[in-house]
């Protein structure tokens, strides 16, 4: 027990310094700082792709959330940084990419597939709805409405 | 009949769709380099800092660039293949090392054998992010004009050489300068 929870304390420690060193940026005014956390949250890690630069530890994360850094005390726009990084590691960077022919069907076929599922849903209600029902004979009808009706008489 | 075949039809064209996504590679993120001038660069040289080397040296010819660093396990891997490549003095190789110390840089070349032309070293990874590098190895070949023709990401293999590399730089070798 004891070993574990040193186990814990150790991880928890170096998550925390992990956590300390992303936010060890200062900056002139709160709305640089702002653009710095929107835009490393924006761009992803390209070592461990399924983690945005602000999450990241890898050790291009750590660059590259210094370059963002650095291009903000420059002075650079959003967009110039966003560009700077799909220059060098293309759409693939950025968790929302833009809309072009190699993305559209990224983007689109969500909404396609839905569509297809609402369209097999309706014609599946439409067809069931026209059907006769299952059971015309008057006397089976007459036996069905008895057996109901013995079940609601009946003391329960 | 359709009743069946239908759902039967769109069941497998889920799976083989499944089957080609899983068999890609997630970590092959098209590089937006290809056919664009190779970024350019002024490093020292590992072996006699205070001389520098950069990619307008090699203007007019085809060149390979290999980024590594003496901390890069796959790098061990790749590195018989490239000795193999420079004894056969085909085409130029120059090395970039990534983020990496001096000395370990050295050493490790003295131990494995030295393959590069020339190296370069990148100590900050500057360089490394201008050309797009995310993980280490990743190999580069560049036309007689400068311009990124190829990249490799991960070890290269006697087949990746074989069948990819080698082919175009002798491609690349006929045309113009």
């Amino acid at each position: 027990m004891k070993r574990l929870t040193t186990g814990f304390l150790a991880v928890w420690l170096v998550t925390a310094s992990a956590f300390a060193a992303i936010g060890s940026h200062e900056f002139d005014n709160p709305q640089d700082e702002q653009r710095f956390k929107a835009l490393i949250a924006e761009l992803r890690c390209l070592v461990c792709q399924n983690q945005n630069l602000a999450d990241s530890n890898a050790e291009l994360a750590q660059d590259l959330r210094e370059q963002v850094y650095t291009m903000i005390q420059q002075g650079a726009t959003d967009q110039e940084i966003i560009d700077y990084m799909v220059n060098r590691y293309g759409d693939f960077v950025l968790y929302r990419p833009p809309f072009k022919a190699t993305t559209a069907a990224l983007w689109i076929g969500p909404f396609v597939i839905l569509a297809g599922g609402v369209l097999v849903a309706v014609v599946y209600v439409r067809r069931r709805r026209r059907a006769p029902p299952a059971v015309t004979d008057e006397a089976e009808l007459n036996r069905a409405r008895q057996l109901l009706n013995d079940d609601e008489t009946k003391p329960s | 009949m359709w009743r069946y075949l239908l759902p039967l039809g769109l069941f497998i064209g889920l799976v083989a769709l499944l089957a080609v996504g899983l068999g890609l590679n997630p970590r092959e993120v098209p590089s937006p380099f290809i056919g664009k001038p190779a970024p350019q660069f002024t490093l020292p040289r590992l072996h006699r800092p205070e001389a520098t080397v950069s990619p307008a040296d090699f203007r007019g010819q085809v060149w390979l660039l290999n980024v590594w660093a003496s901390w890069c396990a796959s790098c061990r891997v790749e590195h018989p293949v490239f000795n193999a490549l420079a004894r056969r003095q085909e085409v130029i190789l120059v090395g970039l090392n990534y983020k990496d110390q001096r000395n370990d840089a050295l050493q490790w070349l003295a131990e494995l054998g030295d393959p590069y032309t020339v190296t370069a070293m990148d100590a900050d990874g500057k360089v490394g992010i201008d050309w797009g590098v995310y993980g280490v190895p990743e190999t580069f070949v560049i036309d007689k004009r400068g311009i990124i023709r190829l990249k490799h990401t991960g070890p290269v293999t006697r087949e990746v050489l074989r069948d990819e590399i080698l082919p175009l730089v002798r491609e690349l070798k006929k045309e113009p300068a």
